[in-house]
This record gives C-alpha cells, sequence and structure tokens, in this order.
C-alpha cells in the first residue's frame, strides 16, 4: 500500500511535509512502515483543494487533509479498511462525495488531442505512430473521400487556425483548393516566435508524424503534390526528429508517388528560417522561402492565390495540423462537441513565467485562466499574488483578476483586449511591473519589425522611448494621452499583423493598469519596485549595527560609515544592485 | 522495408504493430519485463535527460534487469523535467519527474525491483483521446 502526498509547491505551503512526517510515526505506532510507504510526488494539479493525499492502491483521492487527520487516515483506512468519508472530495455539481481520481471532473480540465502522441511514443519510430492509428485518416480520406467530402469534414468541425489568427481552416484550404494551377504549396508554419511559446516545438519534437500525415491531407484537398515546412533553425532537435520523420514515410510509400496506391503523390521538404518573428507572418514567411527578405506584403492577393513561387499556397500552423488526424477518424461532430460556440476543440499552452508548473497543457476551449493559473497551473510561484497574464505574445495583451474567470476562446480573449496569439501564457505576480513588461515587448517587436512600413518600424521605436522615459521618471502626464494616440495610429495603419498588434501590450497595460503609469509619472515610484531609476536603497540607522557587511559587498563601494556605527549609502553612485540588502543580516536596508 | 500499398495493409500493419508493442507490454515476458521512456524533447535533454537515459541502458542491464528504455517527446511537465514514465508489468505507467542518475538508481532499487513507489511521482492530470 502507498500513501501519495502531493509535494507540489501549493501542497508543500499548506505543510504537506508535515502530514508526511505525522503519516510516517503513526504508520510506525502501528508497525506498519514496512508494508506502507508515504510518498511524496508532483503537483496533483488541484492545488485548491490541497493538501492531497492518495491511496493506492484503491485510488482514494483525499482533500485539504491536515496533519491532525493523519492519525485518523491510518486508523480507519490502513488499518481497518474503511475510507475516511469527511475528507473525500464532493463533487460540487451532484453534492456526492467522490472516492476514486478516477472519476473525479477535475481530471477531465486536461484533454490532449494536438499532444495526443507527445510523451507517449517514440517520435522516431514510425511504426509507434503507425500503432497509434497513424497514417490511417490519410489512407482513409485518400481512399473513401473526395477532396471537397475532405474539406467538408474540417469546416464542419469548426476547426480554427491555431497560429493565432483564429481563421476557420476548412474555408482556408476550401479558398485553394479553387483556384486552379498546375502546381500549388501546403506549408507549414513551424516559425514559433512569441517569447515564451513552445507547444509548435513540442508537437514537433515529441509526434512529428502527425504534421506530415495532416500536410498531405491537406495537399489531397487542395490539390497540391508539395509540401514545406518553414522552420526556425533554432529547433535543431525539432529538425533533426523532422528529417528521420520524412525518411521513413518516404521509406513505407506513405510519401511520394502514388500513396496508398492511388493516383496521389506528395512529398515534403525543410526550410529554414533565420529566427525572425515577421516571418510567422504567412507572406513573410513565404518570401522568405523564396529566398528573399522576410517582409510582408499587402493582401490581396492572399497567398491561397499567389504564394510560394506565385503558386496558390495553403499555409497552417503546426499545431492546425497536428488537429486533422484525429477530426479525420472521429469525425467531425466529435470536435465540433469539445469547446465553445464558435471556438471548437482544445488549445494547447505553454504556462510560463511565475507559475508553479511550467509546462505545455492541452485544455478544451472554454476553460477559465483562474483554471488554467490556479488549478493545472498549480498556482503562483511563492505563494504571491497573482497580478497578470500575459496572452498571444508580442501581438496580445495582459488580463487581469477581472478577467480571471472568463472562458478562454478565441472571441472572448479578443474582447478582453487581448488575444489567443499561438497560445503562450506569461504569468506575472506582485513583483511585476506592468510598464516594464510593456515595454519589454516593445522592445521586442521594435528589433523584430522588418522595417518596410513607417508606421510600424518608427512608431514603435517612438513608443519604446516614451515608455523607458516613464520608467526612468521622466514621463509626463501627456506622455500617457501620446501612448494611446501613437498606438491607435500604429494598429491602424500598418502593413501586417506584427505592426497592427503590436501596440496591444501598451493598450492592454493602460487600461487595466493605468494607476501604475500614473505612479511612475506622478509620484515618480514604481508600485513593484523593478524600475531601478525609481528606486532607493536607504539603510535604516537604528537597525544598522555597523557589522561592515553591506560596504565590504557592494560592487561600486558606494556604502560607508565606521565600523559598529550606522552605515549611509551614497545615492549618486549606487547602481541598484541590491547586493547590500542581500547580505544584511538585520533587515537594515530597505527599497523606497 | 516493404511499401505500404493501401489502407488495409496499414490497418494490418496497425494490429501487428500493436500487438507486437501489447506483447511488450503483457505478453510471454510479462514477469521481468520492464517498459521506461524517457522525455526526450528540448527542455528534458537540457536539464540532463540524455545522461539519465544513458545511465539506465548502462545500469539496467548491468543490474540483469529486462527492460526496454525508448525515448519519447514532451510530457509536458517541463518544471520537472527531467521526466520518466515507468511501466512495470501489469501495473498502471507511473512518471517521475526530476531524474538525475541519483533518483534514477532510486526508481531501479525501489521501483522496478520491489514495486515500491519513490519520491518525485507526477500524477496524471489529463484525458487522452483513446478511451473515447
Amino acid at each position: 500500500m502507498h500513501l501519495l502526498i502531493c509535494g507540489g509547491t501549493g501542497c508543500k505551503a499548506s505543510s504537506s511535509d508535515a502530514i508526511a512526517e505525522k503519516l510516517k510515526l503513526e504508520l510506525a505506532a502501528n508497525t506498519l512502515q514496512d508494508e506502507v510507504q508515504v510518498i511524496l510526488t508532483g503537483c496533483f494539479g488541484f492545488c485548491e483543494k490541497g493538501p492531497i493525499v492518495k491511496v493506492l492502491p484503491d485510488n482514494t483521492f483525499y482533500i485539504q487533509v491536515t496533519p491532525e487527520d493523519a492519525a485518523e487516515i491510518v486508523k480507519e483506512h490502513v488499518v481497518k479498511g474503511r475510507k475516511v468519508e469527511r475528507l473525500l472530495y464532493v463533487d460540487p455539481t451532484k453534492k456526492t462525495t467522490i472516492e476514486d481520481s478516477k472519476h473525479m471532473g477535475f481530471y477531465r480540465k486536461q484533454m490532449r488531442i494536438a499532444l495526443r502522441n507527445c510523451g507517449f511514443i517514440n517520435p522516431e519510430n514510425i511504426d509507434e505512430y503507425i500503432a497509434r492509428e497513424g497514417y490511417q485518416a490519410l489512407g482513409k480520406v485518400l481512399t473513401e473521400y473526395n477532396p471537397q467530402q475532405t474539406i467538408d469534414i474540417i469546416k464542419k468541425s469548426g476547426l480554427r487556425g491555431r497560429g493565432g489568427g483564429g481563421f476557420p481552416t476548412g474555408l482556408k484550404w476550401e479558398i485553394a483548393s479553387k483556384n486552379p494551377a498546375d502546381q500549388k504549396y501546403v506549408v507549414c508554419n513551424a516559425d514559433e516566435g512569441d517569447p515564451g511559446a513552445f507547444m509548435d516545438r513540442s508537437i514537433l519534437e515529441g509526434d512529428p508524424h502527425s504534421v506530415l500525415e495532416a500536410m498531405a491531407i491537406c495537399g489531397y484537398c487542395i490539390g497540391a503534390s508539395k509540401g514545406l515546412i518553414y522552420i526556425r533553425a533554432e529547433y535543431p532537435l525539432a529538425i533533426k526528429r523532422l528529417k528521420v520523420a520524412i525518411d521513413q514515410a518516404r521509406e513505407y510509400g506513405l510519401l511520394g508517388n502514388n500513396i496508398f496506391g492511388t493516383e496521389f503523390s506528395f512529398d515534403i521538404e525543410l526550410r529554414y528560417g533565420a529566427g525572425a518573428f515577421v516571418c510567422g507572418e504567412e507572406t513573410a514567411l513565404i518570401h522568405s522561402m523564396e529566398g528573399l527578405r522576410g517582409e510582408s506584403s499587402n493582401k490581396p492577393p492572399y497567398p491561397a492565390q499567389s504564394g510560394y513561387l506565385g503558386k496558390p499556397t495553403n499555409v497552417n500552423n503546426v499545431e492546425t495540423f497536428a488537429n486533422v488526424p484525429p477530426i479525420i477518424l472521429k469525425g467531425a461532430d466529435w470536435y465540433f462537441s469539445i469547446g465553445t460556440e464558435k471556438s471548437k476543440g482544445t488549445k494547447v499552452f505553454a504556462l510560463a513565467g511565475k507559475i508553479n508548473n511550467v509546462g505545455l497543457i492541452e485544455v478544451p476551449m472554454g476553460i477559465t485562466l483562474r483554471e488554467v493559473i490556479f488549478e493545472i497551473g498549480g498556482g503562483i510561484k511563492n505563494g504571491k499574488r497573482f497580478k497578470a497574464v500575459q496572452t498571444g505574445g508580442p501581438s496580445g495583451g495582459c488580463l487581469t483578476e477581472k478577467h480571471l474567470d472568463t472562458p478562454i476562446d478565441f472571441d472572448n480573449l479578443v474582447a478582453a483586449g487581448s488575444m489567443m496569439g499561438s497560445g503562450g501564457m506569461i504569468v506575472m505576480d506582485e513583483d511585476d511591473c506592468m510598464v516594464s513588461v510593456a515595454k519589454f515587448y516593445l522592445d521586442f517587436t521594435v528589433e523584430e519589425s522588418c522595417g518596410k512600413c513607417s508606421p510600424c518600424r518608427i512608431g514603435n521605436k517612438r513608443l519604446y522611448e516614451l515608455l523607458d522615459r516613464i520608467t526612468k521618471g521622466e514621463g509626463t502626464m501627456e506622455d500617457l494621452e501620446r501612448l494611446r494616440n501613437l498606438s491607435q495610429v500604429i494598429k491602424d495603419t500598418s502593413l501586417c499583423g506584427l505592426g497592427q498588434t503590436s501596440p496591444n501590450p501598451v493598450l492592454s497595460t493602460l487600461d487595466n493598469f493605468y494607476d501604475e503609469y500614473v505612479a511612475h509619472v506622478v509620484d515618480k515610484k514604481c508600485p513593484s519596485g523593478q524600475c531601478k531609476s525609481l528606486m532607493k536603497y536607504i539603510i535604516d540607522p537604528e537597525a544598522c549595527v555597523g557589522c561592515t557587511a553591506c560596504a565590504r559587498n557592494c560592487p561600486v563601494n558606494a556604502i560607508s560609515g565606521e565600523r559598529k556605527k550606522p552605515h549611509e549609502i551614497n545615492q549618486s553612485i549606487c547602481i541598484k544592485c541590491g547586493a547590500c540588502m542581500d547580505k544584511c543580516k538585520f533587515d537594515a536596508i530597505s527599497i523606497k | 522495408m516493404t511499401k505500404v500499398k493501401s489502407l488495409a495493409d496499414l490497418k494490418k500493419m496497425k494490429e501487428t504493430l500493436q500487438a507486437k508493442i501489447d506483447l511488450r507490454e503483457k505478453g510471454e515476458a510479462a514477469e521481468n519485463l520492464v517498459q521506461i521512456k524517457v522525455a526526450m524533447a528540448t527542455c528534458g535533454i537540457a536539464s540532463g535527460a540524455k545522461n539519465v537515459m544513458d545511465f539506465l541502458l548502462e545500469e539496467l542491464e548491468k543490474r540483469g534487469i529486462n527492460a526496454v528504455v525508448t525515448q519519447t517527446g514532451c510530457m509536458g511537465y517541463c518544471y520537472a523535467e527531467p521526466t520518466i514514465e515507468v511501466k512495470l508489468p501489469n501495473a498502471d505507467p507511473v512518471v517521475f519527474g526530476y531524474v538525475d542518475t541519483k533518483k534514477a538508481d532510486e526508481i531501479i532499487e525501489k521501483y522496478i525491483k520491489n514495486g515500491e513507489l519513490v519520491d518525485g511521482i507526477i500524477p496524471v492530470n489529463y484525458e487522452s483521446i483513446d478511451n473515447k
């Protein structure tokens, strides 16, 4: 028998260590320490009801256990085999107790469709993919459906592009299929560039065949015999696994001529990107593949009309493709039944930032931010307070506490002033300064702007300078107005998605954290203590004992004072590194 | 390798391959065959999964344990890398996080040899589409 205790940060904070100790003592008191083991586990993702104790092999799931409950669990459950009713989880809707973790609705919060094989199969072995029904969707499509029927399935499923825009995938395929041409192209956009997003990389590294299979299906639908994967050279492992996968698929005749003995032929090649953010935009991506500068161009013509080498081209994101084979095999209705009214299926999110369970999750559309952050994500690191979550990368916005219960889907996120983007979620806590966050993203966009149109090239630079002034305490109230106006102009007049969305982090932080901007401008203070120019390290003469630890550790010799007498920091020399504060054993140094 | 010529071909292949994998799971050698998957995506490798995999391969052989060690992609628990999944015969797979060579040694000695769980288990918290 095993007693599993959650040792995740959340449960640890509510004394799961003490519970483990207590359980061990109680077991020893009953001389059961050899038969029953107490095991600390990682996060169960049910932090709201922690600490969690799970009993194996019967899967009993106890919630909100305290050290005082240990004796009862051992005496009742372990010794007598009777479950401790009062500690069982109560189903919030049915009001009945649930003994078995396998029947808890909570575990239905994550559902893996795009990630179905990630962490499950060996990505370098095509046999394992085939054993999981791999390439059957392609076979089914080629032998049972004509292209239009296949497109209709995708349309009916409600699948929307997972790269950020959320354009209906089936419709995109249909448009490309209706443009006649001697050659067409299917392009997989694997130029994942949002800071903090790594879902596409994980899919390519964990399940490359699902993307190849879906590209072939798309090729059949639109009438293309060639597929290209545009992948950034910074993803060497993903590239290696894709190459292995393509070779294996060719060897099996699943790529190449006359696939499944039909007339359909399809092959895939890789194209490497140099890691420019703008090349995630489809026209810039196509130019880059053609060997031209990675700059976006006006639409229309859309790639579906004139794309790679002037031929009709269909560009989809990695995650979009990964969803296609299960839709074909399980049917459009199945996929349509998951998610919200206008956003169907699941979405993979990369959780990053100040969150305990940094990682990849896949959840049905319509789940709330609260569930994602506080349940699956295990809450905020070090027990700090949640402040905001940035979704959609540099094109997205910051959502705050008031959005925590908003169901996540394409339209709700836009309505809340952010966007789905590719699915990066960067969580921020009370220590993060929102002006600095906006500045960080602007810094990124300025760096990544291709420079073709002036609103983006010049406007973003000016936005950045305004933000920089504010973080240095040199901003004025007029600057805040200027920020807003300039942002609007950049949004309205930029050529491509990069410029049209780059002011979003500024606008959403202005909307949600206006007070913080005002504090920087009027009070010349950074409420989170992040903006170095606005803070001062001060030694409290009452608390300082003159131990000289701070002075000895100051890298710029800004601290002076006699031994055993209060020290002082020379503010004009201080570089605000914080070394003195770390070294002070008497808490005499504070930030003002 | 022979080419897949038709959907029926592929389905037949799927059955054989599935059976082969099932055999690995439930078949004759069930008494002593252990299956281990090491999450070897960029996140895992960066945290040292490669060393752990080498260690497992070497040590299992040395200690005479009949096991299959394979690589797999990211399991999603990037915060707890390196992660490995151990499937003992006739048991549900168990995922362990923060596996360095020391932990791997403990897993071999305690869990694989005696079925005793060790600290660092990552509970499954998602639903797969297989059982739908």
